[in-house]
């Protein structure tokens, strides 16, 4: 185990946490942006550290095409190779190949899938891919799981779970570098409560430094999901960091951290930044919008960024979709935003007042008082009051 | 705006400074001004550019006909202006409707009325007293009065009529002009030294505080081009800057230089951070290790290199040895090589940073030149040492 994670204030279920790595000590709640290829949407390293990321993702399968994770090993890893100082997590690499190729296949042996190099059919085992990751070197490294759509039912469910299970053990044995990186298993298991709980208790056997809640955000109900959260936070051990995987809207975060996770990762941010939107307290800001053109108004008047500190709606309207530098600069912003929440749902838990922070949070985004009925049954189980930011009719509705 | 000549060398080569209301410090000529597209340069965010060499990256070359493309001259004018609305307050920003990159003299349809330009919003005319709306909306430091500029291979009647109209057009902005902001007369007429001459004698009787030479980087030679340059300088009076687009490359650089010219633009440094050449020649010309050259630096011309090439693949080492720039002071060319093969934009904007640290670096060494008198010197090494450069890849090839 290559980390420290102390619970430094909880509100019921949720809590804020320092949690030690190798390469930083990182507070969470915690969002992680995406830097798939070993970079986040043109902006430099010390502009990341600016906006104060604490961990970047990287994506194991692009990075072992491109640059492979040999030359990565060859000049030090991935923290040398991109000017990194602070935290990194790669994942497994299967779930890019199950989502983006469409010839992947999982067998007992690993995922197989067509060379998009080549097109020759090839391997991807457990062993390989925390091979790669240990020659990427993330502080943190995902266990290769079988990875099925949350909206598909039936046995194939049981199956991956307990693949995800097996897997585990072929991915502990081949990790070569323990005492530098940590290796997190990934609870599967469906929609089912019954597989996510064998899953759970499968994997809690195995004492890893960290566990992930995987297979959500993929269409599945929005009740679904903060249950399958609900249910694997309370099973999973207190002393111990839980990420739930691809969740990114801030809401989302919210909700998960009320239940008791901690760590996020999610394309959103900058994804959605490329389209030309903004997040901002009240939700999302479209800055293609017409109305933009002539609004001399920072993006977020409330927003501490260099963006919303130096430029106008109607200025950064000018850019948006037609120049790099609009990407570039809502991005910023967008990241500087999701940080700004991480940093919130700490402190605002660690002083005492997180109840006071989500109904806050509730009420920019839904000024109507319109909250939708999921967020209230999570806060419910999370022992959070929200009917202050509630109207009366959908409070009766409970 | 003020401006005042230190030191010449070898005839028509000058050094001087330009101060800007805005901007405490004196920025030294010649020098170069940074493109931009909307005001900002194209990679760089704002928070990066202060590790840019201050003051000399503090000049700013701006198109107005880029903000045509969502921005009304009267959201501008209440943003407060360029700089308030690019959060550049000590920048100086020149206004220059001709970027050689998106908006592009269309000569055949200009007309009497105005010029024409295409630009990504489709082809523009744009009259006299809509070119003075948008610049009384942007308040630059500096603008140059619109011009009809013509590529050299027009005909003789209409390189005359391009002389004719810029010079009305120059009447008819100054008559526009609002207060503040220094004019720079636009100075055209082609590759023809009479219609030069005309031009440039036109427009010196003007009462204006510069001078934008135009088209140039047009057609012309190389060859032709410093008997038109002098020819227009000669008139011009020696008090007065003189601002040229279209001279990129370092000898092109020089040539203007040795003609008195003052600021250039640097769409130069545009093309090869789009292309991902890195530049890389000794800003004096000079390489020590000219007998060390070997095979090996392929992906070089040895002014500039690759970084797309796969020898960069796993080098380790920064762009440039010793160089203080962002990029060099934190990154490899083996990452840089991996950001352009995965087409990640951080890639331009790293480059771009290296390129106009280093290239702002050999306009020091210009003006070092200048100042100690040896400016003729160092042009003849510079383009001696480019030509031994290029014969010895000649003999490797
Ligand atoms: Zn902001
Ligand atoms: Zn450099």
């Amino acid at each position: 185990m290559a980390l420290r994670f102390e619970i430094l204030g909880r509100f019921n279920r949720a809590r804020a946490a320092q949690l030690t790595l190798p390469h930083f000590v990182c507070q969470t709640p915690l969002f992680m942006p995406v830097g798939t290829q070993g970079t986040i949407k043109g902006l430099a390293t010390n502009q990341l550290e600016e906006i104060g990321c604490q961990i970047i993702l990287g994506n194991t399968y692009h990075l072992a095409l491109r640059p492979t994770s040999e030359l990565i090993d060859e000049l030090g890893g991935l923290h040398q190779f991109m000017n990194w100082p602070r935290a990194l997590l790669t994942d497994s690499g299967g779930f890019q190949m199950v989502s983006l190729l469409h010839l992947a296949d999982i067998t007992e042996k690993g995922v197989t899938f067509q060379s998009p190099v080549d097109g020759k059919p090839m391997l991807l085992t457990p062993e390989e891919s925390i091979q790669i990751q240990n020659r990427i070197g993330a502080d943190i490294i995902m266990a290769l799981d079988d990875v099925v759509k949350t909206t598909i039912t039936g046995p194939r469910i049981e199956e991956a779970m307990y693949r995800t299970l097996r897997w585990i053990d072929r991915c502990i044995a081949a990790h070569k570098r323990p005492h530098e990186q940590n290796l997190f298993g990934i609870v599967q298991g469906g929609l089912d409560p019954v597989l996510r709980d064998i899953c759970v208790r499968g994997l809690v056997d195995r004492n890893l430094p960290g566990y992930a809640i995987g297979g959500l955000a993929g269409g599945e109900s929005k009740d679904s999901f903060w249950r399958v959260v609900a249910q694997c936070t309370a099973a999973l051990p207190e002393d111990k960091p839980r990420y739930v995987m691809g969740v990114g809207y801030p809401l989302d975060i919210v909700v998960c951290s009320a239940l008791g996770a901690d760590m996020y990762d999610c394309v959103y941010p900058t994804r959605t930044a490329r389209f030309g939107t903004a997040l901002v307290p009240e939700g999302v800001l479209k800055l293609k919008h017409n109305a933009m053109a002539d609004d001399t108004r920072p993006i977020d008047p409330t927003c501490a960024c260099m963006v919303c500190r130096t430029y106008s709606r109607a200025y950064i309207h000018c850019l948006v979709t037609k120049d790099a530098m609009g990407s570039q600069l809502l991005s910023y912003h967008n990241l500087y935003y999701m940080m700004k929440l991480s940093r919130d749902l700490h402190t605002s838990i660690i002083e005492g007042r997180f109840p006071e922070f989500v109904c806050n949070f509730l009420r920019m985004m839904f000024p109507k008082g319109d909250v939708p009925e999921w967020v209230c049954n999570a806060m419910e189980v999370a022992g959070i009051d929200i009917s202050s930011c509630c109207s009366p009719l959908s409070s009766s509705q409970d | 705006m003020k401006f005042a000549v230190k030191a010449w060398s070898n005839g028509s080569a000058r050094a001087g400074v330009v101060q800007l209301g805005n901007f405490p410090h004196p920025i030294e000529t010649p020098c170069l001004l940074l493109s931009t597209r909307k005001g900002l340069p194209f990679f760089i965010s704002p928070d990066l550019l202060p590790s840019l060499p201050s003051p000399d990256s503090h000049l700013l070359q701006v198109c107005p006909l880029h903000f045509l493309e969502g921005l009304s001259p009267k959201t501008i004018s209440n943003s407060g202006g360029l700089h308030q609305m690019l959060g550049l307050h000590d920048y100086g920003l020149a206004a220059v409707t001709r970027d050689s990159i998106q908006c592009l003299p269309e000569y055949n349809s200009t007309n009497k009325v105005g010029a024409s330009f295409e630009t990504p919003c489709g082809r523009l005319l744009i009259k006299p007293v809509e070119y003075m709306e948008l610049i009384s909306s942007m308040r630059p430091n500096i603008w140059a009065t619109l011009a009809d500029e013509v590529p050299t291979w027009v005909s003789d009647k209409r390189n005359r009529t391009s002389v004719d109209r810029t010079v009305r057009w120059l009447d008819d902005c100054i008559a526009l002009s609002p207060a503040g902001g220094a004019v720079f007369g636009a100075i055209v007429g082609g590759s023809n030294v009479e219609e030069r001459r005309r031009c440039a004698q036109e427009v010196a009787k003007r009462n204006v505080s510069g001078y934008w030479i135009g088209g140039f980087g047009l057609g012309e030679s190389r060859d032709e081009r410093p008997a038109l340059l002098n020819t227009i300088t000669d008139i011009l009076p020696e008090e007065k800057p003189r601002l040229i687009c279209g001279l990129g490359l370092p000898e092109e650089v020089l040539q203007g230089v040795a003609s008195g010219i003052d600021l250039f633009d640097s769409v130069y440094i545009y093309h090869l951070t789009l292309g991902g050449f890195a530049l890389t020649f000794p800003l004096n010309g000079v390489d020590e290790n000219e007998s060390n050259f070997q095979l090996s630096d392929i992906g070089s011309d040895r002014t500039k290199i690759n970084l797309r090439a796969t020898v960069y693949r796993k080098d380790t080492s920064p762009i440039v040895e010793g160089c203080c720039c962002y990029t060099c002071q934190n990154h490899t060319k083996a990452y840089i090589n991996h950001l352009l093969n995965v087409h990640e934009m951080l890639a331009q904007t790293l480059i771009e940073i290296h390129n106009t640290h280093h290239y702002l670096g050999f306009f020091r060494a210009i003006r070092e030149a200048i100042k100690s008198g040896n400016f003729e010197q160092f042009h003849r090494q510079f383009i001696e040492g480019r030509r031994n450069c290029v014969a010895v890849a000649a003999v490797h090839a």
